[in-house]
């Protein structure tokens, strides 16, 4: 608490100095013309004619539904990269420096790849005569292949893959910021491996789990290609919903009012997060 | 209330014996054949410069190192290999190690709680603990709302809230000022004679480790160099790193010229000669170079004190000198060109020598300690 509200008396007192805004001004001005200009825009058509392109969003079934499977599936995929990161972090933060920067070299790897050649890798790996159907003929296990492809399975699959390191980063960070004589002195003072994790780590590294649960979560929300490659439009997700809206029918007053939505709902989701946050620290 | 506590619990104060450890790390032997015993209830000090090994010896003794070779036992058990959670030793880290996110009572309450003590009982011994060492009101606030002083008995309290059987302090004092360092140290001293622990403190810092110690153990290089109690560690160093390393020093190096036993004559390198005592453990013969060490405030003025029965007398120029308070520093340089360095009583009734001045001191053939024998 006392280290956020130090970090914001800073930041105001930075924007008191002349220089500071002198110098944001080229961001700024990039940021307002690429994504405050059509934002403004977005909004200004989603309003056109009253509320009845929110009330066709918000009451229609389909829309909702989907609504609520983007969020079911950005919770899952959050929920898996959590689990799965965690314990990466942990040991990239722990181990050796070789080893670090051998770990450090697979987690950012699929980082500097492209989305799209990542979800065609596992497009190919998934597939109906992909690799992993293939293994599984070939040896006996099968007699015909799994329809692995174009299923919920495949597109949580191919996000947590994407996702992955913006989990891990955050949470790595923050447990290298832990002074490594802190476990220590909690093992002298009997605690076990397990208490370790669950009294020193754990709590230590909330920031940064926040954070990363934060970006993916955030992310996850508007995910476009990789559902829309691996789902083989079977799965819908928001983003794709809204993409359709103005690609095929050309429905920009209804593609703003849906975009709206994801934007109202996402930055409610990330205050409610940052919330949870904020008074657990003051506890 | 505290000397119950001290007295009912079997576990207080173990007798510590470390047998022989050696640890290395790669080409570097941090411990090499290390042995040391500490009695029951007995505060002594490991003091060594940086790299000399003394904190390798306290992470093998409280077990976040496993020596090479070598015991650590606590009560004649063999601790060696124990898991560090279970060998009831209580550690003061360097920068007090609190857990940041813990109120201070949680952070004494932390080894209790591992060891599934009963809440009421937590609340009582954490109370107890905090009003030890003077903290009874800020139980509940958050370490970084302390000063540095405050979180240094908070970690006190929390290594000692458990009743261990040893007390481990690894340079507790080092980011504390002077005059609360002073405090610190006869505040410590007064818990551990309370709870009658036995205790092993780390330090660099010599004049630290000669006021707080029954023993001190000086360590070099992974080595234990010379093991005695303060006054004997700073009248009679064994060698001449000892001598060195623990307050200010003349060494002289010289050739023995005759004698042994009780009383040699040591012809100095510069040529003057000197009377020095024998040492029952370090034989000298003559022809043999030695090394001779004289603490500063051994000198006497003989114009102050012309009855001295010193034996040796040291005649020169003051090139510096400096008033220390209690006593006035000097800087002598000799005909033969033998720097000295000299510490003379101060006060109304004693006189200054100034820059250029000529000055006669003397001092005894027992303040001449050999050190050394080549």
């Amino acid at each position: 608490m006392t280290i956020a509200s130090t970090a914001a008396t800073v930041a105001g007192r930075s924007w008191l100095r002349p220089g500071t805004f002198t110098l944001t001004l080229p961001a700024l001005l990039l940021l307002t013309l690429l994504f405050m200009l059509p934002l403004v825009r977005l909004f200004s058509l989603s309003f056109a004619g009253g509320f009845g392109w929110y009330e066709k969003a918000l009451t229609g079934g389909l829309y909702t539904v989907i609504l609520y499977r983007t969020f079911e599936i950005a919770g899952i995929v959050t929920f898996f990269c959590l689990v799965i990161g965690y314990p990466v972090a942990f040991l990239l933060a722990t181990t050796t420096p070789k080893w670090r920067a051998i770990g450090f070299a697979f987690v950012m790897l699929p980082l500097w790849t492209s989305v799209l050649v990542r979800t065609y890798a596992w497009m190919v790996l998934l597939g109906r005569n992909g690799i992993i159907n293939r293994m599984l003929i070939d040896s006996g296990l099968l007699d015909t292949p799994l329809s692995l492809l174009n299923s919920r399975l495949a597109v949580i699959l191919g996000m947590v893959h994407v996702m992955l390191p913006f989990m891990i980063l955050p949470i790595y960070s923050a447990l290298t910021r832990i002074d490594p004589d802190l476990p220590t002195a909690a093992r002298g003072l009997g605690a076990s491996a397990l208490r370790i994790l669950t009294t020193i780590y754990l709590p230590l590294s909330l920031r940064g789990i926040v954070a990363g649960v934060t970006l993916v979560f955030v992310v996850s929300l508007g995910f476009y290609i990789t559902p829309a490659l691996l789902g083989g439009g079977k799965v819908m997700m928001y983003a794709m919903v809204i993409e359709q809206q103005v690609r095929e029918f050309l429905a920009w007053n209804f593609a703003g009012a849906l975009s709206v939505i994801l934007l109202a709902v996402t930055l409610v989701m990330f205050w409610l997060l940052n919330q949870g946050v904020a008074r657990h620290l003051r506890d | 209330m505290s000397s119950d506590r001290a007295s009912s619990s079997p576990q207080q104060s173990g007798r510590l014996q470390v047998d022989a450890a050696s640890k290395r790390f790669g080409h570097v032997e941090a411990l090499s054949e290390v042995s040391l015993s500490v009695a029951a209830g007995e505060f002594v000090t490991i003091l060594g410069p940086s790299g000399s090994g003394k904190t390798t010896l306290l992470k093998v003794i409280a077990g976040f190192e496993i020596a090479d070779t070598g015991r650590v036992l606590i009560d004649q058990a063999d601790i060696t290999e124990l898991d560090p959670a279970l060998r009831n030793i209580g550690m003061v880290f360097q920068n007090y190690a609190l857990f940041p996110h813990m109120s201070v009572a949680r952070n004494v309450a932390y080894p209790l709680v591992m060891r599934g003590t009963p809440k009421a009982e937590i609340a009582a011994r954490v109370g107890q603990a905090l009003e030890m060492v003077e903290l009874g009101g800020m139980a509940e606030r958050l370490p970084k709302q302390l000063s540095g002083g405050q979180q240094q008995r908070v970690a006190l309290a929390r290594a000692t809230v458990f009743q261990p059987r040893l007390l481990l302090l690894d340079e507790p004092f080092g980011a504390l000022d002077r005059k609360l360092r002073e405090q610190m140290q006869i505040e410590v001293r007064r818990l551990q004679r309370r709870l009658g622990l036995t205790t092993l403190f780390i330090t660099h810092d010599q004049e630290e480790a000669l006021v707080m110690s029954d023993r001190i153990v000086v360590m070099d290089k992974g080595r234990v160099l010379q093991v005695g109690p303060p006054n004997e560690i700073y009248e009679a160093p064994a060698n001449p790193f000892v001598a060195d390393f623990i307050g200010e020093s003349n060494i002289f190096v010289g050739v023995v010229e005759a004698g042994g036993g009780n009383l040699l004559r040591v012809r100095l390198e510069q040529g003057p000669v000197i009377e020095v005592a024998g040492r029952a453990d370090l034989a000298a013969r003559p022809g043999q170079r030695v090394r001779v060490m004289v603490r500063p405030e051994r000198f006497v003025d003989l114009a102050a004190d012309p009855n001295s029965a010193s034996a040796n007398r040291i005649d020169g120029r003051v090139t510096d000198s400096a008033y220390i308070g209690v006593s006035d520093k000097y800087r002598v340089v000799t005909a033969e060109g033998i720097d000295v360095l000299m510490r003379l009583p101060s006060g109304p009734s004693s006189r200054r020598y100034g820059e250029g001045e000529l000055i006669s001191a003397g001092f005894h053939a027992a303040d001449a300690r050999l050190i050394a024998v080549q």
